[in-house]
């Protein structure tokens, strides 16, 4: 039997392929969108194993330091190392914040950490590790900085001397890693017009400037302008010993709040990116709506425009079955097409995207299925209009 | 499957008789046909002529199994095909297989070259590819367009497509063939061709052929002929002329 679908698609495939294309490109969309999700979820776990910690040590009721602003004071890292299990433990401070790079700002985040601690970029892809204790940023390589190149963070003119990749925050903007004491600087020191503001505020109270108490004013000063906070520590237990256990004794005895990798996965997946992932899932909705539509819509119109044909076939005394399978067949062939033509696209413009996008091979079977399913359901609307058809059309008057 | 309910006096044609239509009910009843009566034999053309709104493609309907007549009989290759209902089970099967159409307008499937277009109903019937290729073919070579056999429909004249058109008809070896005015888009000269070409296959095939007609033409070329008016039938002789 002749595949009565096969052949008017290669008589017009011209048409066909262009329709299928329209529609490609519309199913490229939707993958896309999926893999902007996948992105977020792949930058957050990104940022978890880069930072190299087994648990996060931040602020007493919060979700910090991504979720949420935590703030410890930078000593505390020093009772953390004397308890049983713990390896390593580090301050870093994280602050999302504009970078000046030449006449332009970069949004990134800016990342201060001690060197050879857990907080430090894991790896380099192209200069050297920081060497020295102040104004040397490694940044990674989708901020777009080089090299050699001068940014400004705050007041303090930087040189970028490495580069890393894959560092990003739960947000996707990238990282930029300098000295943990000049990440505190950037991050709680108040400019120089607030300072000399408070230092007049506070010679002017006598009882903070008492005639007899010399030293006291300076002393005083001196701290309010320097600043010990950090936003967490990292910790790295000892091999055998569980994150969990260690986590419990430091809010037992620290009266910190201590997460371990799931916790901190949890955070920032079931919660931080939760609102972006439901606005992605409405898009998709809608983007599978829109596309069944499109293709009723299409293979609806392919069909009005055979209805003669169909006719004749109908008296001639083809099998409902027969008609209901070449516009099935129709309906697949267009998805197959689109999927391809989508699943192309995706691939192509998906490193163009500002954020990390991920295309995951089984969201390409899962889209693979729903379009062929999207496909055959549209096309049922179209077999019942042709199911429609009276053979006596043919016959005219 | 069909169901046979044979009547070895009849006729191997089409036979009808007091075929009456009434499409609606009540007030607004119209009786599209009334009491009609025919009787085309094999190898025999017939021409169906009439006004416009007559009867003559309500007739045709009834004839191709694609309506159902109120009342009467009909009966085809010996067959009884309509009695108080449809006799056979399977309409969809008695015009695949029974019954060929020729239209207006050729109508052939543009997505189908020409050799496809004609083995498509053996196809349908049941036949292997290559039997129904091999039938189309021999078809086409009698009716002169076996050199079209693989172009597309798009690609051929108004006259080869009508050829094309009434090889499709006599794939399935029908015993009647129904044509609606298949000569209306043609000139006198291709007119006259089809019609030569439909006596020249009712007797080499020995179907009846039934042409409903408006064209002037070709009424001539008619040994008999119904006319039909208000929904009903007058036969009267025709000339009978031979087509050169």
């Amino acid at each position: 039997m002749i595949n009565l679908a096969g052949r008017d698609i290669l008589h017009s495939w011209g048409k066909f392929v262009l329709t299928g294309m329209g529609l490609g490109l519309l199913i490229g969309v939707t993958l896309t969108m999926a893999g902007v999700y996948r992105g977020m979820v792949d930058d957050a776990k990104v940022l978890l194993t880069n930072s190299g910690a087994d648990l996060w040590v931040v602020q007493k009721d919060t979700q910090g330091p991504y979720a949420e602003s935590s703030s410890i004071k930078d000593d505390v890292y020093r009772q953390i190392l004397g308890l049983a299990g713990v390896a390593r433990a580090a301050n870093v401070t994280y602050l999302t914040m504009q970078v000046r790079h030449g006449d332009k700002d970069e949004r990134t985040m800016v990342v201060g950490f001690e060197p050879d601690q857990p907080g430090e970029p894991g790896y380099l892809v192209a200069g050297r590790r920081l060497v020295r204790g102040h104004y040397e940023a490694i940044a990674d390589v989708k901020t777009g900085f080089r090299l050699g190149e001068r940014i400004r963070i705050r007041r303090h003119d930087y040189e970028v001397v490495g580069l890393t990749s894959r560092m990003v925050s739960s947000g996707g903007d990238p990282m930029v890693f300098i000295p943990l004491k000049d990440a505190q600087e950037a991050q709680f020191l108040k400019d120089n017009d607030a300072i000399i503001g408070d230092r007049a505020r506070t010679a002017a109270n006598p009882s903070l400037n008492r005639p007899g108490v010399p030293g006291l004013l300076d002393a005083i000063n001196a701290s309010q302008s320097s600043n010990r906070n950090v936003n967490a520590v990292l910790v790295r237990v000892e091999a055998g010993t569980a994150p969990d256990a260690v986590a419990k004794e430091i809010r037992r005895w620290k009266h910190l709040e201590a997460y371990t990798g799931t916790q901190m996965e949890d955070i920032l997946i079931a919660k931080l990116i939760a609102t972006a992932a439901k606005q992605i899932g409405m898009f998709l909705a809608i983007l599978v709506i829109v596309s069944a539509a499109i293709v009723a819509f299409i293979i609806y119109t392919m069909t009005l425009g055979k209805i003669r044909e169909i006719a004749v076939l109908k008296l001639i005394g083809t099998h409902n079955r027969t008609i209901s399978a070449m516009i099935l067949q129709q309906a697949v062939g267009l998805g197959l097409i689109g999927f391809a033509v989508g699943k192309i696209a995706a691939t192509l413009w998906a490193p163009a995207f500002p954020k990390f996008v991920l295309l995951e091979p089984a969201d390409a079977i899962s889209g693979f299925v729903i379009v062929m399913v999207v496909c055959a359901l549209a096309s049922t609307l179209a077999i019942h209009a042709a199911l429609k058809v009276d053979p006596a059309e043919a016959i005219g008057g | 499957m069909m169901e046979p309910a044979m009547e070895p006096a009849m006729d191997k044609g089409i036979h009808i008789e007091g075929l009456s239509k009434r499409y609606g009910a009540g007030d607004t009843a119209v009786d599209a046909l009334k009491e009609v009566n025919m009787s085309v034999a094999p190898g025999e053309v017939i021409g169906l002529v009439g006004p416009s709104g007559s009867g003559k493609t309500t007739l045709l309907k009834c004839l191709g199994a694609v309506i159902e007549p109120t009342r009467g009989r009909m009966t085809l290759g010996g067959e009884v095909i309509y009695e108080q209902g449809w006799k056979i089970p399977d309409l969809r099967a008695l015009r695949r297989d029974r019954i060929g159409f020729v239209f207006q307008a050729p109508y052939l499937i543009p997505f189908l070259d020409v050799t496809d277009n004609v083995a498509l109903l053996p196809m349908l019937a049941g036949r292997s590819n290559s039997e129904s290729r091999a039938r189309a073919l021999e078809l086409l070579q009698t009716l002169d367009v076996a050199h079209r056999a693989r172009a597309q429909i798009s690609e051929l004249s108004g006259g080869e497509q009508q050829r094309v058109s009434i090889a499709r008809a006599l794939a399935n070896r029908p015993p009647v063939i129904l044509a609606d005015e298949p000569t209306a888009p043609l000139d006198s000269e291709r007119a006259l061709t089809v019609m030569r070409i439909l006596n020249q296959m009712a007797r080499q095939y020995q179907t009846a052929i039934i042409v409903v007609t408006h064209d002037e033409k070709i009424i001539p070329t008619f040994k008999r002929i119904y006319h039909i008016r208000d929904g009903r039938t007058v036969e009267e002789a025709g000339e009978g002329r031979e087509i050169s």
